[in-house]
């Protein structure tokens, strides 16, 4: 008897190709790579020396492009709980979480959340993208309204679609387009408002301190999406709600572990009296494994220690106030006229462009992601930054430069 | 009462607005391979045509519709 893979062979080309539909993005990256650019999607990090710096191809390379916005990937406490962790508990748990797959450390790690944030109830999903298609696609179904920004990020959009809700978009963080939508959403129709406190695109914050209370006027809930400014953003790192003095009025507060808090997973905080239900009615938290203890060893360690990170928010604001203001003085179009978070967008006049200035920087030792349509808004091509509060201020300096060499090499500047 | 004549009418000259490439326009053209429009103008589209008859469009609707005259249809009921 065979193996199944070796009689595996690759099809001859019939029509009902199911891959049909995939052509138009086969040929953009095949015109792309055509033009002797290095693939921008197949970077690989061959060693990691800090949550700044790493070798990418051989070269010493500033990380610009990561989301590791509090630097707490090489935190020593943070390591030293996981290797514990691995060691106590072993690699994983092999189970959901409502069956064999809750540890100790999974509650202790919800028990940081609810600290971090100062809310009755938090719940672990195994990834950020399961906390957002988790809880919306079960808290609103069938005849229920969803009304949203257009701009929200695609585990937002995927999670409507499960639920099978009514949903309705507005321009992105347009408070008169909400307030339409509101208002003519039918009487005792259940309705649910989602935002995200920072858009990751362009790394622009939502104005949650007026739409936050407009949503409740109209009797919506609230759900934010606080994933690029936990931890950086507000007087406790709580995100963009806290900020602008709005946390208390949202429903829901979602979040991911793989950007701030350095490590992976997602949460969902709320102080609904019968949020638990949702540990038996999630199906996105039910029918899936739970992350390992020692990733939870490492996110309760992370999240208790960016509680009291003052001082890293204040150097993270300082850097991107700095770098916002260089790339505009060299000529750089950039997402914001003002800096809003760790995200500093640089706007590509094209993709062919916006993929040569990316190998330029990349030669230059410096790794930035290149966002193109249609993870962008407005079919844009963009260079997305992200600072980590890590960056010394030399190396701030560096990237200013590297940016000014490679503006003038490609044209863009 | 809004009849379907009227609510024809007013798409049309809703979409006229949108239409920079002046595209002739019939119940029978389709928005996304006749009007050839990006994903923000279907937007502000929809927001107009929301706002001109104080309705809400959803996605699940705006994906049943691929011809103008089966927004003409869909509105006309709505407002009907």
């Amino acid at each position: 008897m065979s193996g199944t893979g070796a009689d595996l062979k690759a099809p001859e080309t019939q029509s009902g190709d199911l891959f049909d539909k995939f052509q138009p993005l086969i040929d953009t990256r095949e015109k792309l790579l055509s033009t002797g650019v290095t693939d921008p999607f197949s970077l690989v990090m061959e060693k990691v020396l800090s949550p700044t710096v790493a070798i990418c191809n051989g070269r010493e390379t500033i990380l610009l492009g990561t989301y590791n916005y509090m630097g707490m990937t090489f935190d020593p406490d943070v390591i030293a709980a996981g290797k514990k962790a691995l060691d106590e508990f072993g690699s994983g748990t092999t189970g959901s979480r409502v069956l064999n797959g809750t540890y100790s450390l999974h509650k202790d790690c919800e028990d940081a959340l609810k600290e971090f944030f100062g809310t009755e109830h938090a719940m672990v999903f195994s990834t950020g993208y399961l906390a957002n298609t988790g809880i919306i696609s079960t808290i609103a179904g069938k005849d229920d309204y969803i009304i949203l920004d257009i701009d929200s990020h695609a585990s937002i959009y995927d999670g409507c679609a499960m639920g099978d809700a009514n949903v309705v978009p507005f321009r992105h963080n347009d408070i008169e387009a909400l307030e339409k939508r509101l208002k003519r959403l039918p009487e005792g129709a259940g309705k649910l408002v989602i935002l995200e406190g920072v858009y990751s695109m362009l790394g622009d914050a939502a104005p949650l301190s007026e739409m936050v209370p407009l949503c409740k006027k109209y009797g919506a809930m609230v759900l934010v999406d606080e994933a690029h400014s936990m931890g950086f953003i507000g007087e406790n790192g709580r995100g963009v709600a806290e900020e602008q003095g709005v946390f208390d009025q949202c429903d829901f507060i979602i979040g991911t572990f793989s950007k701030s808090v350095g490590t992976v997973g997602g949460y969902c905080v709320s102080n609904h009296p019968k949020f638990e239900i949702m540990r038996l009615v999630s199906r996105g938290y039910v029918f899936t494994a739970s992350l390992p203890p020692s990733v939870m060893a490492t996110a309760a360690t992370s999240i208790r220690k960016i509680m009291d990170a003052k001082y890293k928010r204040e150097h993270l604001w300082k850097n991107s106030k700095r770098l916002h203001k260089s790339l505009t003085d060299l000529g750089f179009e950039l997402g914001t006229k003002e800096p809003q978070s760790a995200i500093i967008s640089v706007i590509m006049p094209d993709l062919e462009r916006g993929a040569m200035m990316w190998e330029a920087l990349l030669r230059e030792g410096l790794y930035v992601n290149l966002a193109r349509p249609p993870a962008t808004p407005a079919g844009m091509t963009l260079l997305r930054c992200s600072l980590c509060a890590l960056h010394s201020d030399e190396q701030v300096t560096e990237i200013i430069g590297m940016f000014e060499r490679a503006g003038k090499a490609t044209g863009c500047i | 009462m809004t009849d379907r004549a009227d609510v024809k009418t007013r798409i049309f000259g809703l979409i006229e607005q949108f239409n920079k490439k002046g595209i002739d326009v019939s119940e029978e053209t389709r928005f996304a391979q006749d009007l050839e429009w990006e994903s923000l103008t279907v937007l502000d589209f929809v927001a107009e045509v929301e706002d001109e008859f104080d309705i809400l469009i959803t996605m699940n609707q705006q994906a049943e519709i691929e011809k103008v005259g089966q927004l003409v249809d869909a509105v006309a009921e709505m407002v009907g």
